[in-house]
């Protein structure tokens, strides 16, 4: 579904990612993993064309590289990033609705199932976004993005900064997706929440992919993990 | 004096709300690009000169449709082809090229129409008195200007409050990129919004073009209180550009008509301070001389004790 060969992004003179290759297959979910500052966000980024990169990127069959967020976003990629960018002055209720690429568009989510799933979403449906815990925030980025029925969604640090109990309901959201047969990209630090719920895993060091298999695999490696992970 | 202050309010309210009409597409504009537009305010030179000539070939009332309709076309174009690419070089670019535009905008106008005013007039079934308080006649068309402000204000306000495009444009204002990664066309919405903006001051430029001097220098006249407005209503708000816009309109209003000055003031008190000193006269300026500084004394006074403005929540 997802085909990325021989990515190269640049900060000014730094090279950031060095010629990244990747694939997300449909109803696939696949854990980009790595420290920080290794590229996996650039490359999320890169693939959804909001930093300039150089190389191959296919979606469903079609070069989707240079063009514009919206025209990818509208093929059917949907892309959470990290900082939960919420629309701080639009109710809950408007946040989840700028989230279909059209008005009354209905797919595989309805905000009403969303609140049914996130009590905490449903009892401040409309009030300003702007009030919302980091927790909240980041269920109605999540929510809002499938909104537009994606087919492969990209979701950059989902729990980075958030209480064990919030990161569980994350992963649970994750699990949902995945049982609809949406496909995942995560960009992960916990480890355990991506092994446990990816089909394959990437490890990412220096900007270039350093392993690809499946959690097993990865579980195996001792050195793959203490050399590209541990801290 | 119960006259002076009702003339002087609705006078006020009026320039106010004629402000607003400018004010409002400069600061959504001003969010978008983090760039004060230089050539806003020639946008309703041209909506003025452009309805005055439409008014002479049609009409007043084609005028007052189509010139705004071309003016917002221009705005539209100015994005689309010279700002989105400017964008790019960062503020400084983007800042220098609507200075430049603005000087463009008026040495075409004065290459076409000359640099002496037109004769841009009231239309004749407007040219009337509508009512006469005390003494004093009030021209029909104020009140023609004033309601066009007021519903051009209500339809902009519904239109981003409480439909699914005004809020699109809203989160353009603060998170254009998210907006992009939903699948909104977010150039398109930038590239409207500059064009709608320009058209607002566009129909300013219309209704003002008779009641005002049509001349090829009302834009540099009205071009910096435009920025006080928008700095001290605060960036990007609406609700702020509109109560900055009321309190300027209403602080000029009745400042160049109150001929109070330190003397007056302090009459009963004994002091007069020594003749022909600088204190002499200082304590002769009558408020109506200082009264073109008064807006100017705001926009610093708030860019030092309160830099979001009065409503906005970003620093300008």
């Amino acid at each position: 579904m997802l085909e990325v060969r021989a990515l190269n992004a640049y900060y000014g003179k730094s090279h950031i990612l060095q010629g990244v290759d990747l694939d997300v297959g449909a109803g696939e979910v696949v854990s980009l993993l790595g420290r920080n500052g290794v590229g996996r966000s650039t490359t999320v980024k890169a693939i959804m064309g909001e930093v300039r990169a150089v190389g191959h990127v296919r979606f469903k069959g079609t070069d989707i590289a240079g063009w514009p967020s919206y025209r990818i976003a509208r093929l059917g990629l949907g892309y959470v990033p990290e900082h939960r960018d919420i629309f701080p002055s639009l109710t809950v209720r408007q946040n989840l609705a700028l989230g279909q690429k059209k008005a009354g568009l209905d797919g595989r989510w309805r905000a009403d199932d969303m609140l049914t799933m996130f009590p905490n979403l449903a009892r401040r449906v409309d009030t300003a976004a702007g009030v919302l815990s980091g927790g909240e925030k980041q269920m109605l980025t999540m929510c809002r993005t499938l909104m537009g029925d994606p087919e492969l969604i990209m979701i950059d640090e989902p729990t980075e900064g958030l209480a064990p109990l919030i990161v569980k309901q994350v992963g649970e959201l994750i699990r949902e997706i995945a049982r609809r047969g949406v496909a995942i990209l995560l960009v992960e630090q916990k480890l355990a929440i991506a092994l446990q719920i990816s089909n394959r895993v990437y490890v990412m060091g220096h900007g270039r992919m350093v392993f690809q298999g499946t959690p097993a695999d990865l579980k195996a490696s001792e050195a793959v993990r203490r050399e590209w992970l541990e801290v | 004096m119960a006259e002076l202050i009702i003339i002087s309010t609705l006078n006020g309210v009026l320039f106010g709300l004629l402000l607003f009409l400018m004010a409002s597409g400069l600061t959504l504009i001003f969010s978008m690009m983090g760039v004060l537009n230089f050539a806003h305010a020639s946008f309703y030179m041209m909506g003025a000169f452009i309805g005055f000539q439409i008014a002479k070939w049609a009409g007043f009332w084609p005028a007052l449709i189509l010139a705004p309709l071309v003016v917002g076309l221009a705005g539209a174009a100015v994005e689309r082809f010279g700002l989105r690419t400017v964008h790019a070089h960062g503020h400084v670019a983007e800042l220098l090229f609507t200075f430049g535009l603005a000087f463009v905008i008026e040495e075409v106008i004065q290459i076409i129409w000359g640099k002496s005013p037109v004769d841009f007039r009231v239309p004749r079934a407007l040219d009337f008195p509508a009512f006469t308080i005390f003494s004093t006649n009030y021209p029909a068309y104020k009140l023609f200007m004033l309601a066009v402000s007021i519903s051009i204000f209500v339809a902009l306000f519904w239109l981003l409050k409480r439909t699914r495009v005004g809020m699109i444009v809203q989160a353009s204002l603060t998170h254009p990129k998210m907006v992009a990664h939903l699948g909104h066309n977010v150039p398109l919405v930038f590239m409207s919004v500059f064009g709608v903006g320009s058209a607002l001051a566009g129909i300013a430029g219309v209704i003002a073009g008779p009641a005002l001097v049509t001349q090829a220098s009302m834009a540099a006249l009205l071009g910096p209180i435009l920025f006080v407005v928008v700095v001290v209503g605060g960036l990007g708000s609406l609700q702020g550009a509109l109560i900055a816009s009321l309190l300027i309109g209403l602080l000029q209003t009745f400042a160049v008509s109150v001929n109070l000055s330190l003397a007056d003031i302090f009459a009963g008190s004994g002091f007069t301070p020594a003749p022909k000193t600088i204190l002499e006269d200082l304590w002769r300026v009558t408020i109506a001389q200082v009264a073109p500084i008064l807006p100017y004394l705001l926009l610093m006074i708030i860019l030092i004790f309160k830099p979001t403005g009065l409503f906005g929540t970003r620093e300008s």
